[in-house]
């Protein structure tokens, strides 16, 4: 095998594993979404052991890149390619830290009965997994279309999170006594409006690597 | 009509016999800069280079036209003295080519040639010289040894402390580091940044990271042609053209 073809094997390699990780942090925030509906306190627990297994990825896609840099010293699209893996990286991690948080606070909230209906959180957990997915395939696919649509699907995130957030503070000023679980409420929504926020961080590393320009959106 | 230090080409071509070397290159190359030239061989990047100090007039068969100035000097004029030019554009080579004589004369010989017989004088020239190519210290005792005897990575930044003692302007060179260890190779990618103070440097070079490490603008040349000229930055992370970005990745052919 050349040592160019060596190399793009390389980088086959490290697409596929960054595709994995991926997968793992989706079905975390699946898992983690799913718990709290069901209030499944295992689930919740299984969620943050499987944080673990993401570190791991982390770490080993991190070696893979440092080892591609040291040996093939790449330049223009592939140093491109090579730099926004292991800036990824760090985002996706993120997604399943996330995840794992929505899974303690659902192993230690006390079982009573949810002072308001779970739907624009269930939603906010869908469109999560959504850009999650698109914005590592947008990478893997080389498709900066897709990746647009991720930075765009972020206002809609927002607004969601906002009207979740306008909700539970009706429901504070209803009764006081919804305030410990609106507070935790809370949390699962800001967490989950993170994801999208660092999947928005994974789609502009997608534009700079097709087109070598990193903006912010 | 004096030599400068920026350089400035319109529509440069170049026949060795019937084969046409260089198609039209238009290039300007501005002042204390560092310019790399890339490209696969045979691609005209050496042979664009030695039109800088007229060594392709010694090739048989070789004709040129367009427009090539350093500085306010057309240096293709007939009335250009080609001494003076090369003593205003320098040259280092792929192999180093030391004279057979001792390190003093080796750096002497230039200012000698041209007129300067004073010892006292001479003793300046070489010290600045070998400082300058940061030589001094270690060969300061040993003026009067053969330049042969020198390692190749000291006889080659001997041979750019020869260039200096004449004080030129510009700098060409040939792919100066080829033939050397990594420890040498970095003492001249070091000693590019320092001259840039004081000369403009030209390289060809078929390393892409010493052109990433060490030039401020880089051409990519391909079968005759200029393809694409640009600051460096730009030309290693997002090449304009596919023909580069296919070159420097290593999927060309």
């Amino acid at each position: 095998m050349s040592i160019r073809k060596i190399f793009e094997a390389e980088l086959a390699d490290l697409k596929t594993e960054l595709v994995e990780m991926c997968r793992l942090t989706e079905t975390m925030i699946e898992n983690s979404i799913e718990a709290l509906v069901k209030r499944d306190r295992e689930l919740g627990k299984s969620v943050g052991e499987m944080d673990k297994r993401v570190d791991e990825y982390e770490m080993d896609i991190e070696k893979r890149c440092m080892r591609i840099l040291l040996k093939q010293q790449p330049v223009a699209k592939d140093f491109r390619e090579v730099s926004t893996a292991l800036k990824m990286i760090t985002d996706i991690e993120r997604f399943g830290d996330q995840a794992s948080d929505i899974g303690d606070l659902v192993y230690t909230m006390p079982g009573e009965r949810y002072i308001k209906e779970l739907h624009y959180i269930r939603k906010m957990g869908d469109l999560a997994v959504k850009m999650v997915h698109d914005s590592v395939n947008s990478f893997v696919q080389n498709d900066e279309a897709l990746a647009d649509a991720v930075i765009a699907a972020d206002d809609i995130m927002d607004e969601l999170f906002l009207t979740v957030k306008n909700e539970l503070i009706l429901l504070i000023k209803q009764d006081v006594k919804n305030g410990d679980q609106a507070i935790e409420l809370m949390m699962v929504a800001k967490y989950l409006e993170r994801i999208g926020d660092h999947a928005v961080n994974v789609a502009e590393w997608t534009k700079y690597y097709e087109t070598g320009v990193h903006l912010k959106f | 009509m004096e030599y400068g230090k920026n350089i400035s080409v319109q529509n440069a071509k170049l026949w060795y016999g019937d084969f046409q070397a260089l198609k039209g290159i238009d290039m300007e190359i501005s002042e204390h800069s560092v310019t790399a030239f890339i490209g696969p061989s045979g691609c005209g990047k050496s042979t664009f280079l030695k039109c800088f100090n007229r060594m392709n007039d010694l090739v048989n068969g070789c004709k040129i036209e367009g427009n090539f100035k350093i500085g306010e000097v057309d240096i293709y004029d007939k009335a250009t003295d080609v001494n003076e030019l090369r003593k205003n554009v320098g040259m280092v080579f792929q192999k180093p080519n030391p004279f057979p004589m001792s390190v003093y004369d080796n750096i002497a010989y230039g200012p000698r040639t041209f007129g300067i017989k004073k010892r006292k004088q001479l003793d300046e020239i070489v010290e600045n010289s070998l400082r300058a190519a940061a030589m001094w210290e270690e060969l300061k005792d040993r003026l009067s040894k053969s330049a042969l005897g020198l390692s190749g990575g000291q006889q080659q930044r001997l041979c750019i402390a020869r260039a200096l003692a004449v004080k030129p302007k510009i700098i060409l060179m040939d792919e100066p580091t080829s033939a050397l260890d990594p420890i040498s190779t970095g003492k001249i990618e070091e000693l590019c940044e320092e001259l840039k103070s004081t000369t403009t440097i030209v390289i060809v070079t078929h390393n892409m990271q010493q052109a990433t490490r060490i030039s401020d603008k880089t051409g990519f040349f391909l079968m005759g042609e200029l393809v694409e000229y640009g600051d460096t930055d730009d030309i290693f992370n997002a090449p304009k053209r596919t023909e580069t970005e296919r070159y420097i990745t290593g999927r060309f052919g």
